[in-house]
């Protein structure tokens, strides 16, 4: 595969992944929130293709579990009642990009729920959990980053075209924010702005917050391209023409910055996801029961999940193909920028 | 044959004497200490007959924040201090009833107002100082003082008069109550006797409140408890050792403490302290969730687990009901307008489904909860009281007939509109270090959606969430639990009482705010005064009745006292009263022949 066909296949593949937190509501075969209490911390139910007997069957089935009486860490599976996962069914309303109303799901059942990635402990399906999650993880994330890289664009490239003291002060600022451990920035931020907070609000204020944290490094990396681009002939040329500090910025050194700035995007992203998954596991991002990712892990602080219920864990195993496309996209736009010298940047730092 | 068989019966003869007389010299060696010091007037307890020596050790929340029963306010305080201290009448915590303790007989005067205590004699302090009738009066003169503050105090006041204590002779003490009192002796309970010899000094310059600390020197605070200050290291440990001067002997007259050491370990997280319990650094644990409950039996191994039952913890929902003042927000007004609507507490009461409570949170182990006298306590509960199962139908028709409508919001659920068309969203607040009462929250939050009332749970710091319930009254509704202390309805009395500073809905007011307040009062304060039982308990149920007519408190659900501890530990009886583990810590031993666990 030629390079660029590698970077389309990443680009594909995040996309596809991207499909199914955009529109979670059409994954999730229920709502996120909705209680099953009669089914506390189901383990998942696997899907069939062949029966007891042995017969094969073209439309996939499982055997609802369900806890045995009286024990809360044990469940057995009802054999003499399949039930058959139907695709593109009408379930429960959701509303199609927060605003169309829409009834139709991937896949669902008819009467009996089923839970392919386990329950939790107030009976919510951890499936849907996990999409709707996203929605709030990723978006986060991406937010979070524009607003980073927004800010290091304009301080680097202040910086790198005055020079000079404004230069140094904001390096040295910059400096000190990269000194800073990242997670007592965050914290430290998140301690300033109000505990209780609604679901949309606080999401704002974790994106604002992240934001506010990583400018840092996209700083200092557009300085220097900065720095190198306005040196360069063209520019020269058209200082000379008597053009505006403005134009020169807007017009011919910002749209070199362009591969650098999408290189930090592909490693900021991840980055910031995880950001968002350590406040909300820790309790200070969206209160629950809106679920994130963080929120999803949070349960296995406790020691008694952490030992009974696996598959509280599985949330943390799906996220891990959205990383590695990031990362493979990252690395790919890497070598674009420069071609003969690969150099991969890890998460090292952030993480 | 029969020759032999002759002489293998005598001597089966012979062998059954031989172990009589060492019967019987075991008897006499055991009565020794006993008739050596003939004037010492012991407390025999029933149980198993352990033997001396071992070590127990107990893991605690957080380190005690003082030694001194005059102050101390907090539960791990309060688990040692009752390790160290002793009181004139005890509440034996398993039968809840009183049992003699250093006071050995009383005697109520036939118009109640006097009692008139006689004190075990020979009884001495664990530094050897004899204990006596000036030691009692000294104590509860320091407990009655007002520049003391002790939180107690409170309890010896009736109707703004104080108890006042005479002495008789060295060995009796008189209290003089201005009125009668339905607890009769069970007031003695928890009053910790204090060394005059030592304390007498201190308190005359006014400095009492501040010894007791954690780093007094080990002998320097004596106490009549089984066990005495030997080592503390901060942040780590509390040792105590056996008082040797302790004044109860099991039944074959043994002293006790059996134990040689109690050791506390500050353990500050419930987790940490399952996984010391199950690595066998500690002996006994309690105060356990369901989920490491459960977690502990699946896996028990030289430990066994008991579940003792329902205790006194109950959990609660409350709005804010308190006046409407300056300082209150219009928002808050507005919406204490729903709050103050009986029907509307009445629908919330209805909606909640307590069988879902004690189902997830407390995976079975617990019980749903109607009123504010849970089944853990024996004698109180009113029997006619309803326990109605859930019904979202029955809250319905309160809140249309409270004038409350609903209209269909944005996605296709029903929105709970008031009779201004308002709609209905209120927060409730609880504390963030409790993952129990936030889990009732989250439930009650689903609960209320599907009656259309759109419900925000905010956890907070428990400092703030109490600082908001009584303090600057800034909240909608809040989950809290009050764990009773004792049995009797006295122990929850500033709940009950609208001057109360625990009555949470509206606390601490000069005259009751509504009707059914004054009538509250009212009851509780002739059932206090009433001289029987019977009395007392006729007036109770009507005031638990109010309770639930009016539904100030939204009474969700009660835990069982969940405990265990190793094998090895002999006499273990867990209670549903605190301390639940360490109530007959005196004998509390370690079975011989097990190894204490390494450590």
């Amino acid at each position: 595969m030629s390079l660029r066909g590698a970077r389309l296949g990443w680009l594909i593949f995040l996309v596809l992944l991207h499909a199914t937190v955009i529109f979670p509501g059409f994954f999730a075969p229920y709502d996120p929130s909705e209680q099953d209490r009669k089914n506390p911390y189901l383990p998942p139910m696997r899907i069939h293709f062949l029966d007891a007997q042995g017969h094969f069957h073209a439309r996939p089935f499982v055997y609802p579990l369900q806890l045995r009486q009286g024990s809360f860490d044990q469940s057995e599976g009802n054999t003499a009642k399949p039930v058959s996962l139907k695709f593109f069914v009408r379930g429960t309303r959701y509303q199609l990009l927060g605003i169309i109303p829409f009834r139709l799901h991937l896949f669902g059942t008819e009467d009996e729920r089923v839970y392919l990635l386990g329950s939790d402990s107030f009976g919510r399906d951890q499936l849907s959990r996990f999409f709707y999650g996203g929605q709030v993880s990723l978006f986060a994330g991406l937010l979070g980053a524009g607003i980073t890289l927004l800010l290091g664009l304009c301080v680097g490239a202040i910086a790198g075209y005055y020079g000079g003291w404004t230069d140094a002060l904001l390096m040295r600022f910059s400096e000190l924010f990269l000194a800073l451990p990242w997670l007592y920035l965050l914290f430290a931020l998140r301690a300033f702005l109000p505990l209780s907070v609604g679901p949309l609000q606080a999401f704002f204020l974790i994106v604002a917050v992240i934001g506010a944290v990583g400018w840092a490094r996209p700083a200092r990396l557009v300085r220097g391209v900065v720095l190198s681009a306005k040196e360069r002939d063209f520019v020269r040329a058209a200082r000379g023409f008597g053009a505006t500090d403005a134009y020169l910025l807007c017009r011919h050194i910002l749209p070199e910055t362009s591969s650098v700035l999408l290189t930090q995007a592909t490693i900021l992203v991840p980055q910031f996801v995880l950001a968002e998954m350590t406040l909300s596991f820790l309790g200070l991002g969206v209160p629950e029961p809106v679920p994130s990712w963080g929120n999803l892990l949070a349960s296995l602080q406790q020691y008694s999940v952490l030992v009974t219920y696996w598959w509280m864990y599985l949330p943390a195993l799906l996220i891990v193909p959205f990383f590695v496309g990031y990362l493979g996209l990252g690395s790919e736009l890497q070598e674009r920028r420069e071609p003969y010298k690969i150099e991969r940047t890890s998460l090292g730092n952030f993480a | 044959m029969k020759t032999v068989t002759a002489i293998r019966y005598h001597r089966q003869i012979a062998s059954r004497l031989l172990l009589a007389v060492a019967t019987l010299l075991a008897h006499v060696v055991a009565a020794f200490p006993q008739q050596k010091s003939s004037n010492e007037e012991f407390l025999a307890v029933p149980g198993e007959n352990g033997h001396p020596g071992g070590r127990l050790v107990v893991s605690l929340r957080a380190e005690p924040k003082t030694l001194n029963p005059l102050i101390a306010a907090d539960a791990p305080s309060r688990e040692v201090i009752g390790a160290m201290q002793a009181d004139l009448v005890h509440i034996n915590r398993a039968t809840q009833l009183t049992e003699p303790s250093l006071a050995k007989s009383w005697k109520i005067s036939p118009d109640g107002l006097q009692y008139t205590l006689v004190l075990r004699k020979g009884v001495k302090f664990s530094d050897g100082q004899p204990m006596d009738a000036d030691d009692v009066l000294f104590t509860f003169r320091v407990y009655l003082d007002e520049k003391v503050h002790a939180p107690q105090r409170d309890l010896l006041i009736f109707d703004g008069k104080p108890i006042t204590v005479r002495k008789v002779d060295a060995f009796t003490v008189v209290f003089q109550l201005p009125k009668p009192y339905g607890v009769a002796e069970r007031m003695f309970d928890g009053w910790a006797i204090l060394p005059r010899h030592l304390l007498e000094k201190p308190y005359e310059e006014g400095k009492i409140v501040q010894l007791g600390t954690l780093t007094t020197p080990a002998n320097q605070w004596p106490g009549l408890g089984p066990f005495r200050l030997k080592e503390y290291v901060a942040g780590q440990r509390l040792v105590l050792e056996r008082n040797p001067y302790y004044w109860k002997t099991d039944a074959k007259g043994t002293r006790l403490p059996y134990l040689e050491e109690l050791i506390f370990l500050f353990v500050p997280s419930a987790d940490a302290q399952v996984l010391r319990f199950q690595s066998g650094e500690t002996d006994v644990i309690s105060r356990l969730g369901a989920e490491n409950f459960s977690v502990l039996s699946r896996q028990q191994r030289d430990y066994t687990m008991v579940d003792a039952g329902p205790g006194l913890e109950y959990n609660f929902l409350f709005f804010n009901l308190n006046d409407p003042g300056a300082k209150t927000s219009a928002e808050l007004q507005q919406k204490q307008k729903w709050f103050r609507e009986v029907k509307f507490r009445q629908a919330v009461s209805a909606a909640v489904d307590r069988e879902a409570i004690v189902l997830l949170v407390y995976q079975g182990r617990g019980s749903g909860l109607w009123g504010l006298v849970t089944p853990g306590n024996r004698r109180w509960g009113d029997q006619k009281l309803p326990h109605p199962p859930r019904s979202l139908e029955r809250a319905r028709t309160l809140l249309k007939e409270a004038g409350f409508s609903w209209s269909t919001g944005p996605n296709g659920d029903p929105a709970l509109l008031d009779s201004s068309g308002k709609p209905v969203e209120f927060s409730i607040i609880t504390s963030s270090s409790n993952a129990d009462r936030a889990k009732m929250a989250a439930l009650i939050q689903d609960d209320l959606k599907q009656l259309g009332m759109r419900v925000q749970v905010v956890p907070l710091e428990f400092r703030s969430l109490l600082d908001r319930v009584t303090q600057s009254k800034d909240y909608d509704a809040c989950v809290l639990g009050v764990a009773s202390f004792d049995a009797d309805p006295n122990s929850d009395i500033n709940v009950w009482l609208s001057s109360g500073g625990t009555h949470l809905w509206n606390p601490s007011q000069t005259h009751p705010a509504t009707d059914w307040e004054a009538e509250i009062d009212h009851l509780i304060d002739e059932q206090m005064y009433a001289r029987t039982f019977e009395q007392r308990k006729k007036l109770y149920d009507r005031a638990q009745e109010l309770l639930w007519e009016y539904q100030p408190m939204i009474f969700l659900a009660s835990p069982d006292i969940l405990t265990g501890a190793r094998n090895s530990v002999g006499n273990f009886r867990p209670a549903v009263l605190e301390p639940y583990v360490l109530w007959n810590v005196e004998q509390l031993y370690i079975k011989s022949g097990t190894v204490n666990t390494t450590r």
